[in-house]
């Protein structure tokens, strides 16, 4: 059981690190999915066939691996975009600072004040890691939709950090998580939108043009 | 049972307000909703705290609330009770006077949102007052200061209603948060945030104690107007429509008194120090706002200074109250809670009276000025007697309520005066002189506010096509006038009916109080005589004059052959002597004049206008000083997202470590 498990845990830090490298926008929405599909995955991995981690499975599956990254996808359909307009920090440096974060992570969560059962495992590292990083992707990129995959990363790893305690979580704290995500993405859509609208860009560089 | 009538009553109140708000653009409908749920909760809300206060039992409801930490719990004991009445008589008479008021706004604009945070702000108050719970009493208090702010911005397009209703925003939100510091402070003393539990901080050092009441002050004489906290009020009360700033007046400034009297239960016995810092500080206030309140020229703003001037006397009663009960006194403790306390219902009677009654003046007269008004008595009869009859009471005069608070809070001080002895008796009695000021100060701010509003010939063109108000406006103000009336000639009534609260802040007290209330009813029998007397020479006069025949020819003009109005006093001229001889020169308003020079007639001219010296003196300065010194931070905003972001990462990754460090969990390995 918890080789699977491990096994789902490191092919998302991968997908981390694909999304930090890659600069094509099509294919950061597609990995991100796809880490999406995979948390979907990790609940019944670890908790096994269940009636909550079933719903909450689905329920991942649905909005992470399905209909958020169809909306982004549809997004930069209508708006032409294929890359990134540049980040503020090169793909490689963010690499590199991502591999120093990940590897901060599994060191912290060594020291972290753990139940027993929960030491040693690849759960916290990995959710620490994926929340580090998505904090990483909305700082570094400057197009609004990048921003929007950087909430969505940080967004999985509190997932991981919430399967982790899915016997304990009340089913209604994870929809309302899920919800929540949904609702964000639609409010950035429309953002996105506006702005492409006004400066016929998604570079939200030109914002602090509202600052005094 | 009781619990249920309150629960029902605050139904009814916030169905009011949803229903109101779903009315959409049929103005009437909205208002309907509001009156109607006002006065049905309202009424229900009556029954629940005359039950508590009357028969003595205290309700409560417990129910597990999601909030982390936090039990929804409710308690009605007598002192909540004695604070919900008065809240519960002038709410449902505001909400109805409004529906008038807002009429002709109607028209041209929804009245829904107002409504509702109208309801809203009734519902939070009760709600105040009877949470028993610090997470809930934070939530509701905050709430209340967030729904009076949409209140008191409701005309935000007229100058300066943004900026004044801005003001007390800022006023709130700092007093909640010295509300918020306390309670943390308590909760963490005491081990929980439950009320029941923070009577174990009656073992509190007095170092520790006195941090809480400081807290307290600080944050609920925010709320209440306390002097020098007070600043808020001058500008709010003005900018606010009329039903809101009586509301607001009359009770939600008394929330705030509440909320001191609450912390000082749970306290351990005050020394005698802090009493008399309170009594100090509140008669000071109360000198303070009367004397400003003689030289403003809007009517609602010299109101709204009178009830700085009444809260002063009211927490006046209850330092006093509580250095009485420090000394050993409880006699005369009893003295300064109950004269207090009874303020607070005459106040709450009298003052929205006044507010009601200036409303429908500035409402028909289309001013609020003084000097633009004059002569409204004769065009405004009902407005203009009830305004009569509220000044009455509000300088204390017999036979109306006002006089029974202050007599009592007179007899306690000249008793602690004559029990104590030395430096400690000379206290009290300086007080009374001072109180004494206070009173005549009063008489003048009132016969000039009165006077120059309703006697005279009109001084405008607005106020000589005055109209009186509708009846809807009309009928809610008997029934506040009839209250006055009734404690002033009974006020062994109200007394008897606070007997539980006065009991609950000074044990021991009840044979005092019992005596006191004997010596009312001779006071009010006293008052009464005078009214007989009054009326009998009133009657013989309209006799002898039916006896003589009546001529009628002009009035003797002092060598005026055609006199104006111009000629007449004005407001500032009738305030005149008091500015220039009684006040010290930082309290006088701000005055430009071109007199006339030379020896052949020119033009002349006065200005002048009052600004709050605490406000423009002190806090403005200080505000001014803060944001220069807070532009050096300016280069923390630079507009970038990610930067923004940045901080918010360094933010959380600084609680994790901060946190694992406090909590000592930190196990390496």
């Amino acid at each position: 059981m918890y080789g699977v498990t491990n096994l789902l845990l490191i092919a998302v830090i991968l997908i981390n690190f694909f999304t930090l490298g890659s600069s094509r926008l099509n294919s950061c929405i597609r990995a991100v999915a796809a880490q999406g599909a995979l948390l979907a995955l990790i609940p019944l991995a670890a908790h096994g066939l269940t009636f909550h981690t079933v719903v909450l499975g689905v329920g991942a599956f649905a909005l992470k691996g399905v209909l958020i990254p169809w909306v982004l996808l549809r997004a930069l359909r209508q708006m032409r975009l294929r890359r990134e307009s540049g980040p503020l920090i090169g793909y490689i440096p963010t690499m590199v600072l991502g591999a120093l974060i990940t590897s901060a992570a599994f060191i912290f969560a060594d020291f972290l004040p753990l139940r027993p059962e929960h030491r040693g495992g690849l759960f916290i590292p990995t959710s620490l890691a994926t929340l580090f990083v998505g904090f990483l992707l909305l700082m570094t990129r400057r197009d609004a939709v990048s921003q929007v995959l950087g909430y969505l990363v940080l967004e999985n790893g509190i997932f991981v950090f919430g399967t982790l305690l899915a016997e304990a979580m009340p089913l209604m704290v994870e929809a309302g998580v899920l919800l929540d995500l949904l609702v964000g993405v639609f409010i950035m859509g429309i953002v996105m939108d506006q702005i492409q609208r006004e400066f016929s860009t998604l570079n939200t560089e030109r914002l602090s043009a509202l600052k005094g | 049972m009781t619990m249920t009538w309150f629960l029902g009553g605050l139904g009814a109140i916030v169905l009011g307000g949803v229903g109101s708000l779903l009315s959409g653009r049929r103005a009437h409908l909205a208002s309907a909703f509001a009156a109607v749920g006002t006065v049905l909760g309202a009424g229900a809300g009556l029954v629940a705290a005359f039950g508590v206060l009357l028969g003595g039992a205290t309700a409560h409801l417990d129910a597990p609330w999601a909030v982390p930490g936090g039990r929804l719990t409710l308690t009605i004991d007598p002192l909540a009770a004695g604070f919900l009445i008065p809240l519960f008589v002038l709410a449902p008479l505001c909400a109805v006077y409004g529906a008038g008021y807002l009429a002709p706004a109607g028209r041209t604009r929804r009245l829904g949102a107002h409504w509702f945070f109208f309801c809203g702000l009734v519902a939070l108050m009760a709600l105040v007052l009877t949470a028993a719970g610090g997470l809930l009493f934070l939530a509701a208090w905050e709430l209340m200061t967030i729904t009076s702010f949409f209140l008191v911005a409701f005309d935000h397009q007229r100058p300066g209603v943004a900026r004044a209703a801005w003001l007390y925003l800022a006023a709130g939100h700092l007093g909640g948060a010295c509300l918020l510091a306390m309670f943390l402070l308590a909760g963490h003393w005491s081990g929980g945030l439950d009320f029941t539990r923070f009577s174990a901080l009656a073992g509190l050092d007095a170092k520790p104690a006195l941090l809480l009441f400081g807290l307290a002050l600080a944050g609920f004489g925010a709320k209440a107007g306390l002097f020098p906290f007070h600043v808020w009020l001058p500008d709010a009360h003005p900018a606010a429509p009329s039903h809101v700033s009586a509301l607001m007046s009359g009770i939600m400034v008394k929330t705030g008194i509440y909320g001191v009297l609450r912390v000082v239960t749970w306290l351990p016995p005050p020394p005698p120090g802090w009493g008399m810092s309170l009594a100090l500080l509140g008669i000071v206030g109360a000198v303070y706002a009367i004397a400003l309140a003689i030289v403003q020229d809007d009517i609602k703003r010299a109101l709204a200074y009178s009830t700085i001037e009444n809260v002063g006397l009211i927490f006046m009663g209850l330092g006093f109250g509580l250095w009485a009960a420090a000394i050993g006194e409880p006699a005369i403790a009893a003295l300064g809670f109950a004269g207090a306390l009874l303020h607070v219902w005459n106040h709450t009677l009298f003052k929205g009276l006044l507010f009601l009654a200036a409303g429908s003046l500035a409402h028909g007269a289309g001013t609020r000025e003084l000097d633009r008004m004059g002569g409204l008595l004769r065009r405004l009869p009902f407005s203009g007697a009830l305004l009569i009859g509220g000044s009455m009471a509000i300088t204390a005069l017999p036979p109306l309520n006002g006089l029974v608070g202050e007599w009592l809070l007179y007899l306690g001080l000249l008793r602690a005066g004559r029990a104590a002895d030395g430096l400690t008796g000379l206290l009290p009695l300086l007080i009374a002189a001072a109180l004494a000021v206070t009173g005549a100060l009063a008489l003048v701010a009132f016969t000039r506010l009165a006077g120059t509003a309703l006697l005279g010939q009109p001084r405008s063109e607005c106020a000589a096509n005055a109209h009186e108000a509708p009846w809807l406006m009309l009928a809610p103000m008997f029934p506040l006038l009839f209250g006055c009336l009734l404690i002033g000639a009974w006020p062994q009534l109200a007394l008897r009916a606070l007997q539980p609260v006065i009991a609950a802040l000074a044990p021991g007290s009840l044979p005092a109080l019992a005596e006191a209330g004997h010596e009312l009813g001779g006071v009010a029998g006293v008052a009464w005589l005078l009214v007989a007397v009054a009326a009998l020479t009133g009657l013989v006069a309209v006799v002898m004059a039916r006896r003589r025949p009546l001529t009628r020819d002009a009035t003797w003009g002092c060598g005026y052959s055609a006199p104006t109005p111009r000629m007449s006093y004005t407001a500032s001229g009738y305030a005149e002597l008091a500015q220039r001889s009684l006040m010290p020169a930082w309290l006088r308003p701000e005055v430009r004049r071109s007199g006339p020079r030379g020896p052949f007639p020119h033009v002349a001219r006065l200005w002048q206008r009052s600004l709050d010296p605490v406000l423009h003196r002190f806090f403005e300065p200080l505000a001014w000083r803060l944001g220069d010194r807070a532009v050096r931070l300016r280069w923390l905003q630079q507009g970038r997202l990610p930067i923004y972001l940045l901080y918010m990462f360094v933010a959380c990754a600084v609680l994790i470590v901060w946190s694992l460090f406090v909590s000592g969990d930190w196990n390496p390995l």
